[in-house]
């Protein structure tokens, strides 16, 4: 079979006209079992030759989820340990911006908007969806610009709003959006300050937690114990080959990761997000280890990523954004690696305006850190019982919340140091309607990934 | 509920999706406090005999020999009018759905309106237009309302609950130990029409094709089916809030065995594919208010299949089957450990992955 299909070519996209409901397999020719098989059947030629499993790692939260639910990883058992990377912006956001946002969600007269997901990760002072319960004014938008618009139609929702009120005039609620994300949604949000300012709009800003993800790497690559390193204790695996981000190259392009083979000498592949996209990244990658190749950053998506990215897009994030100092959940505090506001546009940025009010907030709850980051393996230091215990401050209070996110092993997931299976969380005390760490919350993180699609009963 | 988790002391949104946490709910503040055997089925309608008089002048009813279905459901939908619906058609079909799933043939329906202030009078009128349109439709008469006005804020402009009657199909013998392994699952239609329909008409989601609700009622489907091969029917569910995949645990988990869905065969039509990859949403699990999953004996599934073509689904398909929950897998493509009770996809590469209730909403990812 495998003899008969060249794995090499590229399937055609199926033409746009058709309508009808079709059977899965034949509608789509990325996801062609035929084609599966025989991609599978190749790395498994070239696994077998090189006597044992390679060790790969994605840093995308939706190949993530691709991965685990297509039943690849199953295919692939045995001959190629598929790690998650720090590839979920939910999961990276840290514990202190988390609770950043479920204080700026306290203040009065704020309105949060954010994406879904964040709504129900767990912060020291519970989650947003719990604040949202008990009181505050926290609503789920799709982008950044659905921010604006409500923004700028002033505070009260379509079907019930007053006459006439003009852009931000109605009674001085203030609008907080959660710039989560990558490369991928910054550029969304750029347009989105851009129109705030072209309405004219006092009553807007984006508190920025976005995080760059070549800056990431490179902080995970140098953290990787050397072979040659005595160390106590099982090493973590080390990673021979990256599957890169489909939507991110997208912005920054395929360029932007050749530092991974010429200053760490390993291949990498960017690739989307079909089932055979993935199997080819992986199958050039097995065959780029198995034969000792020199390694090479290859871009086998080039139906959206062009060697230099999306000029217009990058050109918006660097008119807007200036990379500074980022906390990552499992990685520390990264330089380079976030994205703040230039200081003329200190208006939409939810740090001027907001800042010390937040800190503020934080500074009363006993619950409040000392600054710091997550170290690995946990969520930060012990800190005292959540005063609001039992009143709606989230899914748990007191001890046991405390117990259970130092166990927490979100931070080793993330840095693919340890499969979620490998938490003693999982599945028995953190689970999607119970979730400790937001491995478990977001859609895209692999913990989630794994309770749904690679358990067993 | 593991015993180191502090249960939420307030509802949240996700009390609301269809998952885990609404059957937690359902279970431990309604079953507990109103405990009857009735409700105990947790079945989208309740058949219950008609009352007939206990003694002359007494409270209280006695069984007589007729029995009628009973259900009752509320309408909150955002927006209020979405492509191919509103949500008084929504209201009336999803009431008639509730009564034709469980084996019965709807006649009435009541109508109860929480409107709140500043809703314009014409939206309305399009919706109780739109509602009149539906009960004609569907043959059924809405015979009692009631109107309430709440102050703005209260509510998303308009909410609708409503009562449905009707009587049980003589044919109709449903339930989760009528499940039998070997069964077949037939689906009358595409999935994911409705649930991408009303996540379009929500602000700023826009596609170059509009995606329009499957809303419909499927009477018109159940009962021709249950007149023809009535018997080999034995369990039936529209697959509404929380989807397909929901619906599939519920009968595992109801009936006691392993449902598979097989995912080459789940039609799911490509303007809802496009729509779900891009904002990483799972077919399966999106709301659908015009079909019917049901569970038929095997050397009938084709019968019903072509019944429901002909009664113009012609997406009807057989999507996958029961197996005995504890015992090996017929199938020679899933080796493996048998399977628990519950719901299993085989997917297209032949692995079966287990499926769950999802704990809230499914919410579009981020990047």
């Amino acid at each position: 079979m495998a003899d008969l299909i060249d794995v090499d070519a590229r399937p055609e996209l199926p033409p746009s006209t058709a309508r009808e409901s079709l059977p899965a397999a034949a509608a789509q020719p990325f996801r062609d079992p035929a084609l599966v098989a025989a991609l599978v059947q190749a790395i498994r030629r070239d696994v077998e030759a090189y006597g044992r499993p390679v060790i790969l790692m994605e840093v995308c939260g939706t190949h993530t989820v691709a991965i685990s639910r297509s039943g690849i990883r199953d295919l692939l058992d045995g001959l190629v340990d598929l790690r998650s990377g720090p590839g979920c912006p939910v999961c990276v956001t840290a514990q202190a911006d988390i609770d950043r946002m479920i204080a700026l969600a306290a203040l009065p007269g704020v309105t949060i908007l954010t994406y879904g997901d964040m709504v129900r990760v767990p912060g020291t002072l519970g989650t947003l969806e719990a604040a949202r319960a008990a009181g505050a004014d926290v609503r789920v938008v799709y982008s950044a610009l659905d921010a604006v618009a409500l923004a700028a139609a002033g505070p009260f929702p379509e079907a019930s709003r007053p006459a006439a009120s003009g852009p931000g005039a109605a009674a001085g609620r203030e609008f907080v959006f959660l710039g989560v994300g990558f490369e991928t949604t910054a550029p969304g949000v750029c347009l989105a300050v851009d129109e705030a300012r072209r309405l004219g709009l006092r009553n807007f800003v984006v508190f920025s937690a976005h995080k760059t993800i070549p800056a990431a790497l490179r902080a995970l690559l140098a953290t990787a114990a050397p072979p040659s390193a005595a160390s106590a204790g099982p090493r973590p695996p080390r990673v021979q080959g990256f599957i890169l981000p489909g939507h991110v190259s997208a912005v920054i392009g395929r360029r932007a990761y050749d530092f991974l083979a010429a200053d760490f000498g390993l291949p990498a592949a960017v690739t989307g997000f079909e089932p055979v996209d993935i199997l080819v990244a992986v199958r050039e990658l097995v065959r780029s280890v198995v034969r000792g190749a020199a390694p090479k950053v290859v871009n086998l998506y080039p139906r959206v990523v062009r060697e230099d990215g999306n000029a217009r897009a990058r050109e918006a994030i660097d008119r807007v954004f200036e990379p500074c100092p980022a906390e990552w959940r499992g990685l520390g505090v990264i330089p380079e690696s976030g994205l703040a506001f230039r200081p003329e546009w200190a208006g939409y940025d939810a740090a001027s305006r907001f800042g010390q009010a937040a800190e503020e907030v934080l500074a009363k709850s006993p619950s409040t850190r000392a600054g710091g980051g997550d170290g690995p393996g946990g969520d930060g230091p012990l800190r005292g019982e959540d005063p609001r215990r039992g009143e709606g401050s989230g899914p748990r209070a007191g001890g046991g919340l405390i117990r259970k996110q130092a166990a927490c092993r979100c931070g080793d997931v993330l840095r693919g140091e340890v499969l979620p299976t490998g938490c003693p969380l999982f599945a028995r005390v953190c689970t999607p309607a119970d979730p400790v760490g937001p491995c478990m919350v977001s859609s895209e993180g692999s913990c989630a990934a794994y309770y749904r699609y690679e358990r067993r009963r | 509920m593991n015993p180191t988790s502090s249960a939420p002391r307030r509802i949240t949104l996700a009390h609301g999706a269809g998952g885990r946490l609404t059957a937690d709910l359902v279970r431990e503040v309604f079953l507990k406090r109103l405990h009857n055997p009735h409700l105990a089925t947790l079945s989208d309608s309740a058949i219950v005999p008609v009352p007939a008089p206990v003694a002359a002048g007494e409270i209280g009813a006695a069984a007589s020999a007729a029995r009628i279905a009973l259900t009752t459901d509320g309408f909150v939908v955002t927006p209020l009018f979405f492509p191919g619906g509103d949500i008084g058609k929504l209201a009336v079909f999803g009431t008639v759905n509730d009564l034709a799933v469980a084996g019965a043939i709807p006649a009435y329906l009541t109508a109860s309106f929480i409107i709140e202030e500043g809703l314009p009078v014409a939206d309305l009128a399009r919706v109780v237009d739109s509602m009149a349109a539906a009960a004609r439709e569907a043959r059924v008469v809405v015979v009692a309302g009631d109107t309430k006005v709440v102050e703005r804020g209260s509510c998303d402009g308009l909410f609708i609950a409503t009562a449905g009657v009707g009587h049980l199909h003589p044919h109709a013998v449903l339930g989760p130990a009528k499940v039998r392994p070997g069964d077949c699952l037939v689906l009358s239609g595409p999935v994911g029409l409705h649930g991408v329909a009303v996540l379009s008409g929500r602000e700023g989601l826009t596609f170059e094709t509009t995606v329009r609700s499957d809303c419909a009622s499927v009477a018109g489907l159940t009962v021709p089916v249950l007149d023809k091969v009535g018997p080999a029917v034995r369990w039936m569910r529209d697959p509404t809030r929380g989807g397909l995949a929901t619906v599939a645990c519920e009968l595992g988990e109801e009936a006691g065995v392993a449902v598979v869905l097989e995912e080459a065969a789940v039609p799911v039509p490509p303007d809802v594919r496009g729509a779900c990859e891009m904002f990483g949403l799972d077919p399966l699990y999106l709301a659908n208010e015009g079909k019917v999953l049901m569970v038929v004996a095997p050397d009938e599934a084709g019968t019903v299949v072509a019944l429901l073509r002909e009664a113009g689904q012609p997406g009807a398909a057989i999507v996958g089957s029961v197996e005995a929950a504890g015992a090996p897998s017929p199938a020679p493509a899933a080796a493996g450990p048998p399977l628990g009770p519950g719901a299993y996809l085989r997917t297209t590469f032949g692995g079966t992955k287990p499926l769950e209730r999802l704990s809230g909403d499914q919410l579009p990812r981020i990047c």
